[in-house]
């Protein structure tokens, strides 16, 4: 367990720390919310894809369930934020228990399926006969809750959660049953680990991971439409960052989320097609040439990564 | 009311069979998961918008020629990449990731090079040559216009469509039952190890089996402008999903699979269009995750899917 507090030391209270010190020293609050946003669910799609093997393609389902969960709870009943982030993240928490039949598919059909899922959820919140629900195609303004000094806070203590998730996983027999799952499910089960519940609590963990940051977004943007929080976008970018970096670690997906969110505010907010067009180059260059991310050239030195 | 729906679905059905087989068949062959099918089409699609807007080409010729032009790509992508990709650890899954990237390469390419307009090509155009082939054939004058089916009257361009995409399919069937390569083909599909310990050139069949799913799915977007709606470079995406849900409900690696899952997402789809629109777009969500929870193996497989 002291690798444990090592790990929340070096890594955890660091990240969080720079993030709450920088918006002090650079103005630009909205990007620094955003890194932090796609850091939550790089490690969101790390938990599920780097541990259990199993790859979300509508991981956005769960955001975008967080998003809407909070939403209708400030705009129906009026409620504080902080009753309906945890509303946001049921929210998500029961959509991955409905999804959990999806287990029973193995690799892609799985993918597959949960991005089928997230898609189905986008076609239903933004469905015109629903209007009086969820505001339909039309979108949501939140603009009574509009606070984004408090919410960057709560994607602070969202992103100190999930980081200690991860690290938990990281050095803990839990971690280790998974990713014993997700190199060979049947020895996995001699070994007298229980496959189906600690794939499910991966599942739940991960989703839960989602349905939080999707009600902070929700918060922090205060008027977004279905298209945004259900955008692909989010999934894609989450399993690209985690996978450039490397899973099944803590600084894999971080280190992805900086470099590559950092080139893409570099040059992809003016021009997406041509960032598009590097990041589709680096996943085919990754798959064939560096499938477990940047951090196994490290490891190649012999270098243990947290 | 209820025979155009049917009939729109038979004609919609043969079409989606046209758009899943290609996919189908990479995947009953390599065991590999063609994410950029959608794309490929889309490029077929685009590949007949310029031919009849730079060369006013009619898109009955162009069908070969996307065909021929695609066949010729897939071969030496299927060397770049697949080999490469069996090798690994767990093909499927990286395979699912590899091509997400290559599809994201082919949609930036094509909205760097022709923005992000939507295009489509006058619906005419494939009824006329449609009608020029009739008139030819049967002697008579045959006029450019809606067709009768049954009393119901359709767009020459559905019909068209419909009519095409049905002989793609037999031929398919036709190469893949009746030809020496085609009965390579099904060896390959049922085991891939056993094909190699008994001397077939694995490499070669799948190769051959990769472009032929390429030279589908542009031969299907040929098509696209007239079924789908106008063309983007963005379309692709969409389109992979509902090819997903035809090869699914039919059973995935079964080409016979396909023309079943290809009527009833076709029929139904018309069904959800004429009686509850709105919820139509939910439709290849919703039969995707009950066919795959409710009978896995697709309407026509074996038990093959399970984790």
């Amino acid at each position: 367990m002291h690798k444990l507090g090592r790990d929340v030391f070096l890594i955890l209270v660091p990240v969080v720390a720079a993030f709450a010190l920088l918006p002090s020293v650079y103005s630009n609050q909205l990007l620094l919310f955003n890194f932090i946003i796609f850091i939550v669910l790089a490690q969101g799609v790390n938990v599920i894809y780097g541990f259990t093997g199993y790859l979300p393609f509508g991981y956005v389902g769960f955001f975008g369930a967080g998003a809407y969960g909070f939403s209708l709870m400030v705009l129906h009943l009026q409620a504080p934020p902080f009753l309906a982030i945890v509303v946001g993240a049921s929210a998500a928490l029961v959509l991955a228990l409905m999804l959990t039949p999806l287990f029973r598919l193995s690799g892609a059909y799985f993918s597959i399926a949960n991005l089928a899922a997230a898609l189905a959820v986008l076609q239903i919140v933004a469905n015109p006969n629903l209007e009086d629900y969820t505001r339909g195609p039309y979108g949501i303004s939140l603009s009574g809750v509009f606070n984004p000094r408090l919410a960057y806070a709560a994607a602070l203590a969202v992103l100190a959660a999930t980081l200690f998730i991860v690290i938990f996983l990281r050095h803990s027999k839990f971690g280790l049953a998974l990713q014993a799952i997700r190199e060979d499910t049947i020895s996995a089960g001699m070994a007298g680990i229980n496959v189906v519940r600690e794939r499910v609590i991966a599942w739940l963990l991960s989703a839960l991971i989602a349905g939080l940051a999707g009600s902070v977004f929700a918060w922090y943007a205060s008027v977004f439409y279905p298209e945004t929080v259900f955008s692909g976008e989010f999934t894609i970018f989450a399993i690209v960052f985690a996978l450039f970096g490397g899973t099944a670690t803590v600084v894999g997906p971080i280190l992805g989320v900086v470099i590559l969110y950092g080139i893409y505010n570099a040059v992809g907010i003016s021009t997406p097609q041509y960032f598009q067009l590097i990041y589709g180059a680096l996943i085919v260059g990754l798959v064939l040439f560096l499938p477990n991310g940047l951090v196994s050239l490290v490891r190649r030195w012999g270098i243990d990564v947290p | 009311m209820l025979t155009y729906t049917l009939l729109a679905g038979l004609l919609f059905g043969l079409y989606f069979t046209l758009i899943g087989l290609g996919l189908n068949l990479v995947f009953g062959v390599m065991r590999i998961v063609n994410l950029a099918h959608g794309d490929f089409l889309m490029l077929g699609a685009f590949l007949a918008f310029w031919l009849f807007s730079l060369f006013a080409i009619n898109p009955i010729p162009t069908i070969p020629v996307a065909f021929i032009v695609f066949l010729l790509v897939g071969f030496p992508l299927y060397y770049l990449i697949v080999p490469r990709l069996l090798r690994a650890k767990d093909p499927e899954m990286l395979s699912f990731i590899l091509f997400f990237g290559l599809s994201q390469v082919i949609q930036a390419l094509a909205t760097i090079l022709w923005g992000t307009s939507e295009r489509s090509i006058p619906g005419g155009q494939l009824g006329r040559a449609v009608a020029a082939i009739l008139s030819f054939v049967t002697g008579r004058t045959v006029e450019n216009g809606p067709v009768d089916i049954f009393g119901q009257s359709f767009p020459a361009a559905w019909v068209a469509s419909g009519i095409a995409s049905g002989i793609g399919v037999l031929l398919v069937y036709w190469y893949l039952y009746r030809t020496k390569l085609g009965y390579l083909t099904r060896a390959v599909m049922v085991s891939r190890d056993e094909a190699i310990a008994s001397g077939i050139d694995v490499d070669r069949i799948s190769a051959i089996a990769f472009g032929f799913g390429l030279g589908l799915a542009a031969v299907a977007g040929v098509f696209a402008p007239f079924l789908l709606g106008s063309i983007t470079p963005a379309m692709g995406a969409e389109v992979t999903i509902t090819s997903f849900a035809v090869i699914v409900i039919g059973s995935l690696g079964n080409p016979l699979g396909t023309l079943l899952g290809g009527l009833v997402y076709g029929i139904s789809y018309m069904f959800m269009q004429s009686y509850y629109s709105s919820w139509a777009n939910l439709l290849p969500y919703l039969l995707l995750i009950a066919v795959l929870l409710l009978r896995p193996s697709g309407l026509l497989g074996r038990q093959t899917r399970r984790a």
